[in-house]
Formats: C-alpha cells, sequence, structure tokens
C-alpha cells in the first residue's frame, strides 16, 4: 500500500451553532488519494468539497473543528500536527491552487518574490539558483516574458495569468500532492480551456497527484482519473472518472449529469427538483430523498451505507442503484422549446456606440460623450416580439454594457433604441416615462446583491405592483401569491428576508419582481452563472415556461454557450464591444461560422472525457479594441493580412440567414479548421 | 504621479484661499469690530476714526483682505489687539509648545497604538485581547477632562509625583519642562491610543481572514514571517489616514487638556483670542489651522499612494 499518498479515515468536521448543537459539515469522509494520479471532487456549494480538500492540508477554517478522524500523510495525521512541522509540509510536500487567484496573491508583494518566498522555504537554492527558478516556473506556467512578469503586482496581471501565477507558486516546492480548489471557476471559457490544458500537462510531466475540486462536471472530465462526488458533506458516489460520467450509478450524479445543458443538444434539460439540505436539518434518512426519483419508504428512515462494488469499481451510498446500472444515459432528450416568436418588432438597436471613456471638461459641460474608438460600437441587432435573443462573449466584450444601455443605466454616444417600431428609447433613465420604464426590467446575476436584505420577500414583489399599478390591499396581497406561484414558490415564502432562503429561490424571487411589472422585454444577465447546475436547469426551465405564458421577449446576456444554446432562439456573438456573427442558434453552433464563435465553441468543456476542447487562440487579453479593422485581429488563427487590420469587415449572409462579419470568403470559412 | 501631487498641492491652495475668505468674511459680517472693542464706550468719533487709520480699517474691505493676505503668506499677519504685540510673536511661542505636546504624544501613543492593535488581533478572543480590549474601550470612553482631573488628583495630589499643572514658563529648556508636561500628555496619548488600537485591530483582523493570508499559510509561510510580510503592510494602510488626522488634531491644540493642565498652546489661544474679539489673530490661527489639516492630510494621501502599488500603476495608467 505505499503508493497511496493521502489516506482520510473517518473524517468529520463540523461547527457548534448557536444553540450548541454540533452541526457536520463533513460526515465520516474516507477516501485514499494515490501517487500519481488525478481525483475530481464535485458537488455543490455546501457540499463540503472545499473543507475536504483543506483538510488534506491539515487545515480547518476558522470557525469549524475537527470532530472525529484523520488525515494521513505518510502515516501522520495532519489535523493533529503541530504548525512547525505542518509548515514543512504546506507547500513542500502538498500544495494548494486556489479559487480566486487575483485575492490569493498578496497586494503587496511583486509576484516574483511571492514565487521566491516559496523557494526559500522549500529548496536549498541560493539567490542565483532561485531567480533562475523563477523564471522557469513562470515559463513553464506559459506566461510571457517572465522577467518582466516577475516584477509585477498581482493587480497588474490578468486573472488567467494570475491563475497560472498561483499554478508556479504551488510548483516551486515540487509538491507531491496538488489540491486544486476550484482552480478555472471565474476565469473566460477560452482561458480555462487553456488553464486546464496547462494543468493536464503538469500533471504527466511531474507525475504529481491532484485533486481536482470544482462544481463543475465539464471540467472535471477533462482532468479526473477518478470522481468523488460529494453531497451534504458525504460522499455519495465514488469510481473512475469514464464509468462515472457515462454511467452514473447514483441518482443525484443521474440527475446532475442530466441537468447540465449540452453544446451538442438544442432545447432544455431536465431539471431536478428542489436543492441542497441545508446542514444540520437531515435528522434520519437519505440526504438526498427529498429530490430523489428513485426513491422509497427505505430511504426515508435509514441512511444508506457506501457500498464497494467490486466488479464495477466503485463505491455508492445508495439503496436503489441497481436501478440505474442499466439505465442508460446515452437516450439523452431534451424539451425542445417552442417559441411563437412573431415578425412583429419590439426592440431595435441601431448603430449603438457606448462609451466608458473619461469625457473632457468641455464635453462634460455641454453633456455629450466624444470618444474616437468607443467600448462598444456599431450595434444594429432588431429583436422580435416573443424571441430569446442571447448576447454571448468573454468578459470585456460589451454584452452587459449593451444590457445596461438598454435598461436606461447607461448613456449610448451615438445609436437609437427603438420600441415597438416607433417609440424611441432615451438612453438616459431620467428622460424616460413609468411606461418606458415598466415595459423593460432587468433580472441580474446575484441575486444576493439584488434583493433588499431588509425586504421581506412580499415587500419586494409588491413594489413594482405598487409603482406601476397602483395596487392596494387584497388585491396587492392576491397579485403578488399569484406571481410566487408562477415561479413555484409557496403563500408562506410572503414573509421571508432573503438571507432566509436558498440561491435558486432567491433568483426565482428576483424573476417574479420582474414579471410583476408585466414587461414586454426582460434583460437577464447571467441569471444563472451564481447558481449550482442543478438549481440552473430548473430556473432555466422557469423562465421559458413564464415566457410561454406572458409571451415576453428575453433578451439574455451569457458566457455559458451550453445555456445560451439551451434556451435562445438567436445569438449574438460579441467581441471587444463589435458584433461578430448574429444568427438562429441552430446555424451559429454550426459551421460556418466567426472565428471568434469558432474559438469560444472549442473551449466549451463537456461533461464527456472524450470531448476534448479545441484550442484555437491564444488567450490574450486585449484591454481595448483595436482603432482600425476588424475587432479580432489581434487573436484570430485565420487573419488574411492588412486587409484585416484596416478594414472592417464586411457582414456575409449564409444560406440559412446567418451574418458573419469577417473578411474571409463564406465558403472558406465553411471549412473546418480542426 | 508628479501631475497628482502637483494637483492635490493646488487643490490645498485651493482650499486654503476658501477659507481665507471665509474667515475674512465671517469677521467682517460680526457685529462691532476691531476698533469698537478695542475703545469700548469710547468707539466713537475722532477717536475711533483715528483707530480705523491706524489699524487700515478704513479703507474698503476688498483691498483689506488683498493687503493682508499677501502679508499673511510673507508671514506677517498683523498686530494683536489684546497686547498689541505682532502676531507672529504671540503665535511662535504657541506653536511651539502645541509641536512640543503633540509630538511626545504621537511618539508615545502611535507606537503603542500599533502594538496593543496588532497584539490584540493576532490573539483575538483570547486573553490578551480581551484584557487589552477592555481597557481600550474604557479609555476611549471617559472624556478627556475626566481622565486628566483624575491623573492630576492621583499623581499630583495623592502621590505627589509630579506637578499638577505647568507651572515653569515653557521657554525653558526641554529637562526642565519634561515633568510638568508628562501628566498633559499621558492624558491625551491615552484617548488617542485607544482609539487608533481599535481601528488597527479591526484592519489587522479583516486582513488576516482574506484569502491570501490563507494562502500564505498553505504556502507554508512561518506565523511571524506571514504576519510581518503579508498582513502587516495591507493593514497599516488604511490607518496612516488615521494616523493623519490624530497628528493634526493633536497639532491643532487639544483645548481641552490645556486648559485643565494651564498649558500656553495653540488650543488655549482659539479660545481666549475669540472671547478677546481679538479678530486678527482668530483670522490668523484659521488659516494657520487649516494649512495644518490640508498640510497632513496631502502627505497621508501620498504616503498611501506611494505605499500601495495597487493605487500607484492605478494613477499611471489614468
Amino acid at each position: 500500500m505505499t503508493d497511496i499518498i493521502q489516506k482520510v479515515k473517518n473524517l468529520s468536521i463540523g461547527f457548534r451553532s448557536k444553540k450548541g448543537e454540533e452541526i457536520l459539515i463533513l460526515k465520516n469522509i474516507n477516501t485514499n488519494i494515490k501517487k500519481g494520479e488525478t481525483v475530481g471532487i464535485v458537488g455543490e456549494s455546501g457540499s463540503g468539497k472545499s473543507t475536504l480538500a483543506l483538510a488534506m492540508m491539515g487545515y480547518v477554517k476558522h470557525g469549524l473543528y475537527t470532530i472525529g478522524g484523520e488525515c494521513q500523510f505518510n502515516s501522520s495525521n495532519l489535523l493533529k500536527m503541530k504548525s512547525k512541522d505542518l509548515e514543512k509540509i504546506r507547500g513542500r510536500k502538498i500544495a494548494m491552487i486556489p479559487q480566486n487567484a487575483g485575492q490569493a496573491l498578496t497586494p503587496n508583494l511583486k509576484i516574483g518574490y511571492q514565487i521566491d518566498e516559496a523557494l526559500q522555504l522549500h529548496s536549498d537554492f541560493d539567490e542565483k539558483e532561485r531567480e533562475k527558478k523563477i523564471s522557469e516556473l513562470l515559463n513553464k506556467v506559459r506566461l510571457p516574458s517572465p522577467e518582466t512578469i516577475a516584477l509585477r503586482y498581482p493587480h497588474e496581471l490578468s486573472g488567467g495569468q494570475q491563475q497560472r501565477v498561483a499554478v508556479a507558486m504551488a510548483l516551486a516546492g515540487t509538491p507531491d500532492l496538488l489540491l486544486l480548489d476550484e482552480p478555472t471557476t471565474g476565469l473566460d471559457v477560452t482561458t480555462q480551456a487553456h488553464v486546464l490544458e496547462l494543468l493536464n500537462f503538469i500533471a504527466k510531466d511531474t507525475g504529481t497527484s491532484m485533486v481536482y475540486v470544482s462544481h463543475d462536471l465539464g471540467a472535471i472530465a477533462q482532468v479526473s482519473d477518478r470522481i468523488i462526488v460529494m453531497y451534504s458533506g458525504e460522499i455519495v458516489l465514488e469510481g473512475p472518472s469514464r464509468d462515472i460520467l457515462k454511467s452514473p450509478i447514483h441518482p443525484y450524479t443521474h440527475g446532475l449529469l442530466k441537468s447540465i445543458p449540452k453544446l451538442s443538444l438544442a432545447g432544455l434539460p431536465e431539471s431536478m427538483p428542489g436543492s441542497q439540505p441545508q446542514p444540520g436539518t437531515i435528522q434520519s434518512g437519505c440526504s438526498f430523498f427529498d429530490r430523489c426519483n428513485f426513491s422509497d419508504e427505505n430511504c426515508k428512515n435509514n441512511s444508506p451505507k457506501l457500498e464497494f462494488l467490486k466488479d464495477l469499481n466503485t463505491s455508492v451510498r445508495c439503496f436503489n442503484y441497481e436501478k440505474l446500472v442499466n439505465a442508460s444515459q446515452a437516450s439523452q432528450t431534451f424539451n425542445k422549446i417552442k417559441n411563437k416568436s412573431l415578425d412583429k418588432e419590439i426592440l431595435n438597436l441601431s448603430e449603438v456606440s457606448i462609451s466608458y471613456a473619461k469625457q473632457k471638461l468641455l464635453d462634460q459641460i455641454f453633456n455629450r460623450i466624444s470618444d474616437d474608438n468607443p467600448t462598444v460600437k456599431d450595434i444594429n441587432i432588431n429583436i422580435k416580439k416573443g424571441e430569446t435573443i442571447a448576447l454571448v462573449g468573454e468578459s470585456g466584450s460589451g454584452k452587459s454594457t449593451i444590457l445596461k444601455s438598454i435598461a436606461g443605466l447607461l448613456r449610448t454616444k451615438d445609436g437609437l433604441i427603438r420600441f415597438d417600431e416607433n417609440r424611441n428609447l432615451s438612453s438616459d433613465l431620467k428622460e424616460r416615462d413609468p411606461n418606458d420604464l415598466r415595459i423593460i426590467q432587468l433580472i441580474f446575476q446575484n441575486p444576493d446583491e439584488s434583493l433588499n436584505p431588509n425586504h421581506t420577500v412580499e415587500e419586494i414583489i409588491a413594489q413594482p405592483l405598487k409603482l406601476y399599478f397602483g395596487l392596494k390591499g387584497e388585491e396587492l396581497k392576491k397579485n403578488i401569491i399569484d406571481l410566487l406561484q408562477k415561479v413555484r414558490l409557496g403563500e408562506f415564502y410572503t414573509s421571508r428576508y432573503p438571507r432566509q432562503l436558498s440561491g435558486g429561490e432567491k433568483q426565482r424571487v428576483a424573476v417574479a419582481r420582474a414579471f410583476a411589472a408585466k414587461p414586454d422585454i426582460i434583460l437577464c444577465d447571467e441569471v444563472t452563472s451564481a447558481l449550482d447546475v442543478s438549481v440552473q436547469a430548473a430556473v432555466l426551465n422557469l423562465l421559458q415556461q413564464l415566457k410561454e405564458d406572458f409571451g415576453t421577449t428575453y433578451i439574455f446576456v451569457s458566457h455559458d454557450l451550453a445555456v445560451v444554446r439551451a434556451i435562445s432562439d438567436r445569438v449574438a456573438v460579441l467581441y471587444q464591444g463589435r458584433l461578430c456573427e448574429v444568427g438562429p442558434s441552430n446555424d451559429v453552433y454550426k459551421f460556418p461560422s466567426h472565428p471568434y464563435t469558432e474559438v469560444l465553441l472549442g473551449a466549451v468543456l463537456e461533461p464527456d472525457p472524450d470531448i476534448k476542447p479545441k484550442l484555437v487562440a491564444e488567450d490574450i487579453v486585449e484591454e481595448r479594441p483595436p482603432e482600425k479593422g476588424c475587432s479580432f485581429q489581434g487573436r484570430c488563427s485565420r487573419i488574411l493580412g492588412d486587409i484585416c487590420k484596416k478594414e472592417i469587415p464586411p457582414w456575409q449572409l449564409t444560406d440559412s440567414g446567418n451574418a458573419i462579419r469577417c473578411h474571409i470568403p463564406i465558403k472558406e470559412l465553411q471549412k473546418e479548421q480542426f | 504621479m508628479l501631475f497628482l501631487i502637483i494637483k492635490r498641492i493646488l487643490l490645498g491652495f485651493i482650499t486654503l484661499f476658501i477659507v481665507s475668505i471665509i474667515t475674512f468674511v465671517g469677521t467682517e459680517v460680526l457685529p462691532g469690530d476691531a476698533c469698537t472693542t478695542y475703545l469700548e464706550r469710547q468707539a466713537f468719533g475722532e477717536q475711533l476714526e483715528a483707530c480705523y487709520r491706524r489699524l487700515g480699517l478704513n479703507v474698503p474691505a476688498y483691498e483689506r483682505y488683498v493687503s493682508w493676505a499677501f502679508n499673511a503668506i510673507q508671514g506677517d499677519f498683523g498686530y494683536s489687539l489684546s497686547g498689541e504685540m505682532p502676531i507672529k510673536e504671540v503665535l511662535g511661542p504657541r506653536i511651539k509648545n502645541s509641536l512640543v505636546l503633540a509630538s511626545a504624544a504621537i511618539f508615545i501613543g502611535i507606537p503603542i497604538a500599533l502594538i496593543l492593535g496588532i497584539i490584540t488581533a493576532l490573539w483575538r478572543d483570547k486573553l490578551p485581547d480581551v484584557a487589552i480590549s477592555t481597557v481600550t474601550i474604557f479609555a476611549m470612553t471617559i472624556p478627556e477632562f475626566i481622565s486628566a482631573t483624575l491623573l492630576i488628583l492621583i499623581i499630583a495630589i495623592w502621590l505627589e509625583w509630579l506637578p499638577g499643572i505647568v507651572i515653569v514658563p515653557t521657554d525653558v529648556s526641554f529637562l526642565e519642562l519634561l515633568p510638568n508636561i508628562i501628566l498633559p500628555v499621558v492624558a491625551i496619548a491615552m484617548i488617542m491610543t485607544a482609539h487608533m488600537a481599535r481601528m488597527v485591530r479591526s484592519s489587522v483582523i479583516q486582513v488576516m481572514a482574506s484569502e491570501y493570508v490563507q494562502m500564505a499559510i498553505l504556502k507554508g509561510v512561518p506565523y511571524w514571517k506571514m504576519v510581518f510580510k503579508h498582513v502587516l503592510p495591507n493593514a497599516l494602510l488604511p490607518a496612516i489616514n488615521v494616523v493623519a488626522l490624530t497628528i493634526a488634531w493633536l497639532l491643532g491644540g487639544v483645548v481641552v487638556t490645556e486648559v485643565v493642565f494651564n498649558y500656553p498652546g495653540l488650543g488655549r489661544l482659539v479660545i481666549e483670542s475669540i472671547s478677546n474679539r481679538d479678530l486678527p489673530t482668530v483670522q490668523a490661527l484659521a488659516i494657520i489651522l487649516a494649512s495644518i489639516y490640508v498640510s497632513i492630510n496631502l502627505l497621508a494621501d501620498l504616503l498611501t499612494l506611494m505605499l500601495n502599488p495597487r493605487l500607484k500603476t492605478l494613477q499611471i495608467r489614468k
């Protein structure tokens, strides 16, 4: 058994509630990490996956404590070790790559110093050798010009670069085990794919064992040999990566995989009911009982044990796993969305450009905006009543900026926003009349921030009803309950505060508030990206249902191409505030496509070990759009030459009505690169 | 960066200009003027005219402002009314006295505040924290006139260790002056230290909970190295501005303490000249106090800018 590097034995970690009860975050965890393997730990927020990873370094967060069990590294228990001995293991034997490198790098220390610190602590090199080693490490994580990067401060790097620095820092001590806590969450799709590819390379190159913690099955599928699925502080399924992704035998994993939108399939995925129970609320029975489609009486009263199935080489915590052993995952069908989009135009953006540039004093006085190279430029989109149009692109592509201008939160520099064919909407909120405000509603990304924490659900939903329709008393109450039922929340939610709701419930309240105004258009800004996967599908289904009932038009902003594929009729791809491609989503997701669309599609991670991302372009971050020519010229792998740098590309139409803005002829674009 | 500094200095001058106008106008619109106050019941006819001429009050207000401002820039604030001596000479020793008191309090108070703040944060909720925090909260809540009086009662009257009020002239040598100012310094330092220690504590606690400190721990950085390299530089940045305000407050004169200990500092001069209607001195004091606040805040901002790499690059990029 010498090939086991870390052994977790009967580990339980928890905290004491105000009432003095012991509440478990991790319940009796047993697992082994072998030399050279990559283990993916997957679970939703609150499943205890990060707590487990930190415990593997002997670290328990402030407020939590070890209730029982051990984390053995080289047969000594890290959780009972003195901090002096731990300092010799942390960074040298076991290293951590954090979730958010931007927050995890000390802001006042230069990159070079922070790596040097790890080298000083964990190696015997002298100063000269360390300097060389820093360059080597930065080179290894593929950062351009390591010497200059070493002299920079963390905030001077982009998110992807910061993450690479964190990887370099972790590698400095040549650890035997790398713990990765959501290392690509929060990065752009293309950057994420590049970082994952780098991690895979490092795992092979150095033979380091890795524990990869993530909520994203797509990322887990790309890196892991073995997967541990956690739910509510327990391991519910553990086995070889391929088996778990192709034929999961635990109902939770089964449902989770079904609820992920796929790039190759249009339509909405099936959703799982409910959400993960709060720690300490499950008294008896299986913690997944409430949400399970395969449960029976036995599951309600008895908690299943983690059972090792020898022939499948898999451990599962379920009484009824046999029902799933032969249930095939492949025959997945999505509920195709049916939209009755009319020919009537509801919103038209013409020649819209928006600038963030700081204006000169004279311009400020005359209340005008002057900027030769605005952040968003030349946006022409025609939106029909009842359709769902999605704006996609990486961060900085201007998608949220456009949304803000439609909502009136951000002044446009030029161009017109026209509602219902003849009404011009001012881009200045103050100049819009109440009806203009009512017809367009916004749902924000993060319901924690968009719902007032001091208002009850009733007050939150009452506000638009009072404001736009002047409802009072009984009628108001009736409308609120109606709306709550529409978003599948019961009457008893009225008196609750946002903090008493789960993430999915909060977003439902935000949806109810938007619909309370009976709007014609709803702007959805990354509405599902703060939600867990199983909840995401439910919210998407809800949005679709409401849309069918009310005939609303959605403008949907997302960075997640699979989600966009699931819900939208049409897609507009943006890069650096310029449109690249606009067309029916079926066509945008097929060839021919704009080189940038190709990059985005190639980088999507599917929860399938057989589908590898294609890395077409470098993940450079461009600070501002180029002055002349095509907006994508800086990263395009199919660049033609001077024409792309000097002239703005023309719009080309494909047979199916897909418009692509590129100098390369359609026929050429047809040819798939890889 | 240079552009920014110049901009900030210019803004400082504009602030001072506005303050000077406000004080000038303020003293103009008050009923009565220097001469009526000075002459009291004889303030009429020939005598009043003569007084106006002597003090130059017979010309229009804006002309007087211009000549006053022009002289003030050169350090000449005119004559004080009560003593009939140049304000410069009145102010000189007072500023020196305040400076002595303030710097003594600063040199004792700030290091103690930093140390206490850091200790309470690092041993959060443990015995050192509970003990020190109780004392600092106590010191914060007692008004200074009570703590000062208590100090006099215990140290000067009961124990007879130190003089209770400042009895020597302030131009004696520092060693002779020292026993006289110990009690006022302690009285001021107590309240100031307590405030700052609380501020430093919360700032350090916040940084200790940050992800980069967790990362440093997981990287295997030894505890004290982590504290000095990763925690303190980031935790103490916000303290700079608080320290600056405290220093400005000290230099501007701590009126109550000065009165209790009979110490001739700027604070007492302000009170004296207001009650004597010594308007030229009040004007001069307003300008000087404003300059102290403006320049110390400016220094603090520049220091923060220099020490915080994040702000530095942001400014350059703009």
